[in-house]
């Protein structure tokens, strides 16, 4: 099957004309193959999705259908009170994750291109070295420097919630944002900075006529990223702030994990409440998100 | 092409506000990290400064590194990323490769395998902790019910529960979430492989499996090495889900980012900051070298 499989591979994106003709494997065998391929997508599709079906479904129950043995079934009746209390529950810190989540991807997006302007462009003696020491803070685990950062914020007088948040997310995400808008702009060919050089025009003014402009793309891609990062934070916030004042992810692990008894349909509920802006920007704006995501793997 | 400026003040000076700030809570915390962990700080009045510490060396690295309950964790550490690593290079792989020849509709199938990416660890852990429900027989809820009802009893099992390889079952999430990511790494691979190279390898006879094995899997290996150097660094990292699925209490999951959180938590900074630093050397061997390479790679 493998064989077959893989020999229509070549019949890819060049079309069937480009082929060699002889090693086209027979019709029927080609067709077996792609079934199967199909067969094995349709299951994987069906294992990814087992999570989202029990999440909707569950957070659809009501009170006294979440018995073990009706466990997998759907709702008896399809009942809204576990949205309705997850809704009541997590409203406030869905606010607050967006006061946090906007303001720092727009500045670290605004640092970052900065810093991949300079470190692409505009280049100097070391700046292979400055964009290594710069690329670390992207890999070390945050634990090594959580207690002194707790004693840090704390003595600066950083109020815990989400000023803190902003500024952590900021900062700790100067990083990958560097990243993404130095691969990007090594595309840009340097003649067009020559040239603006050569016309008189400065650093900064070369920065905001010229590269700003075009950067639109990679600003999509780390706005993205970024929000979607800071959106998913549970570290820096368990860390920084506390059920009054930070983000859904905190609100969403102790409504989940707080009770004694756990309460399934209102914590389901609020995971996909909780999952939806994210998601939305993954459904809408998906192509860019893959973008992100290829930029972490710093060759980019 | 690009001329290498020798005057390296004003791009110094863009640069300047991300180097300050990454200097001093990335490498400027490391060592107060560092320096913290040399010290007996271990209650909260020590920590809040009320009482003095001393330097007492290397002890609480000893003393950490001696204790059953530590040496858990690093072996859960160990084998939740050798697991994560498995599974997702595997899975991902597979996608990558059922997707390489161009079909229809795959685009959705790439946004499917790829969506739980966009999600939080906390929010699927919701979802997760249902499905990975201890309970057996009667009982039984979840992936055991599931397997009941599938005529598959004898695959029930306590999940994390156990004490030994639960951890392995917090690592079934993960691959979950993440095979996607090493999809599109892949996919992204393959498509970056001219097609020449395989029509001159098929047209000089080299079998399906010779094909992969001399042609295309080098050609993917950089692509696997960054997908392994990113899933490894977050696997070394990872807090969120375990503090999701099961609590932090937890003997069974716990892994050195549980432990730091539990001893901020008891006020004992120095074994906090202790595990933090050796979260950091175990990412540092492996991240450094590769930043080194890539850094080389990119000067040639």
């Amino acid at each position: 099957m493998t064989a077959v499989d893989a020999s229509a591979a070549g019949l890819g994106p060049v079309g069937p004309s480009v082929a060699v003709p002889a090693i086209r494997p027979t019709k029927s065998r080609f067709s077996v193959g792609r079934t199967l391929r199909f067969a094995l997508m349709i299951f994987f599709v069906l294992v990814v999705l087992t999570p989202v079906y029990v999440l909707v479904v569950t957070s659809f129950k009501g009170a006294g259908d979440a018995t073990p043995a009706r466990a997998w079934a759907l709702p008896e009746l399809w009942v809204m009170d576990n949205w309705v209390g997850a809704w009541n529950a997590l409203a406030p810190s869905i606010g607050r994750s967006f006061l946090i989540v906007v303001p720092s991807a727009i500045i670290s997006a605004f640092l970052g291109s900065m810093n991949g302007y300079v470190l692409s462009l505009w280049t100097f003696r070391g700046a292979n070295l400055v964009f290594t020491l710069i690329l670390f803070g992207m890999f070390i685990p945050y634990q090594a420097v959580m207690i002194p950062l707790l004693q840090l914020m704390l003595g600066a007088g950083v109020p815990s919630g989400v000023p803190a948040l902003i500024l952590l997310h900021v900062i700790y995400g100067i990083p990958i944002t560097t990243l993404i808008f130095r691969n990007y702009y090594q595309t840009i060919p340097g003649e067009l900075v020559e040239a603006a050089r050569v016309d008189g025009s400065g650093m900064l003014r070369t920065f905001w006529s010229i590269i700003l402009p075009i950067s639109i793309p990679s600003f999509v891609v780390v706005l993205i990223w970024q929000f979607t990062n800071a959106w998913n934070d549970y570290l820096f916030a368990v860390f920084f702030s506390s059920s009054q004042n930070g983000p859904v992810t905190l609100a969403l692990n102790n409504l989940a994990n707080g009770a004694l008894l756990q309460d399934y349909g209102i914590s389901m509920a609020g995971a996909l409440l909780a999952s939806l802006p994210p998601l939305v920007v993954y459904i809408l704006l998906g192509k860019y998100f893959v973008g992100g995501l290829m930029s972490g793997s710093v060759k980019g | 092409m690009r001329k290498r400026l020798k005057v390296a003040g004003p791009p110094l000076l863009l640069l300047a506000p991300s180097l300050i700030l990454l200097g001093i809570f990335v490498y400027g915390l490391l060592a107060a990290n560092f320096q913290t962990s040399i010290t007996d700080s271990h209650n909260a009045a020590q920590a809040t400064g009320q009482k003095p510490t001393n330097v007492v060396g290397f002890a609480n690295y000893f003393t950490l590194l001696g204790t059953g309950s530590f040496q858990h964790s690093l072996l859960n550490l160990l084998l939740f990323t050798v697991v994560f690593l498995a599974g997702t290079m595997l899975i991902g792989f597979t996608w990558a490769w059922l997707m390489d020849k161009p079909s229809k509709g795959e685009g959705f199938f790439r946004a499917i395998y790829l969506f739980p990416m966009a999600v939080s660890f906390i929010a699927s852990g919701v979802v997760w902790r249902w499905l990975l429900n201890s309970n057996q027989g009667e009982n039984a809820s979840g992936l055991n019910r599931l397997f009941q009802i599938l005529g598959l009893d004898f695959l029930q099992n306590p999940w994390w529960n156990n004490v030994t390889f639960g951890i392995v079952a917090i690592a079934i999430p993960a691959i979950w979430q993440l095979s996607g990511y090493v999809m599109a790494l892949f996919l992204a691979g393959f498509r970056g492989i001219p097609d020449e190279l395989r029509e001159a390898a098929r047209v000089d006879g080299a079998s399906e499996w010779q094909l992969y094995r001399l042609v295309l899997f080098p050609q993917l290996s950089p692509v696997a090495l960054s997908a392994l150097i990113i899933i490894g660094h977050m696997s070394l990292k990872s807090f969120d889900l375990i503090m999701s699925i099961s609590k932090p209490a937890n003997y069974q999951t716990k892994v050195p980012a549980v432990d730091m959180y539990v001893f901020k938590s008891s006020f004992d900074y120095s074994s906090a900051a202790a595990v933090g630093t050796i979260l950091l050397t175990i990412v540092a061997v492996i991240v450094v070298p590769y930043l080194i390479k890539t850094n080389r790679q990119e000067q040639r």
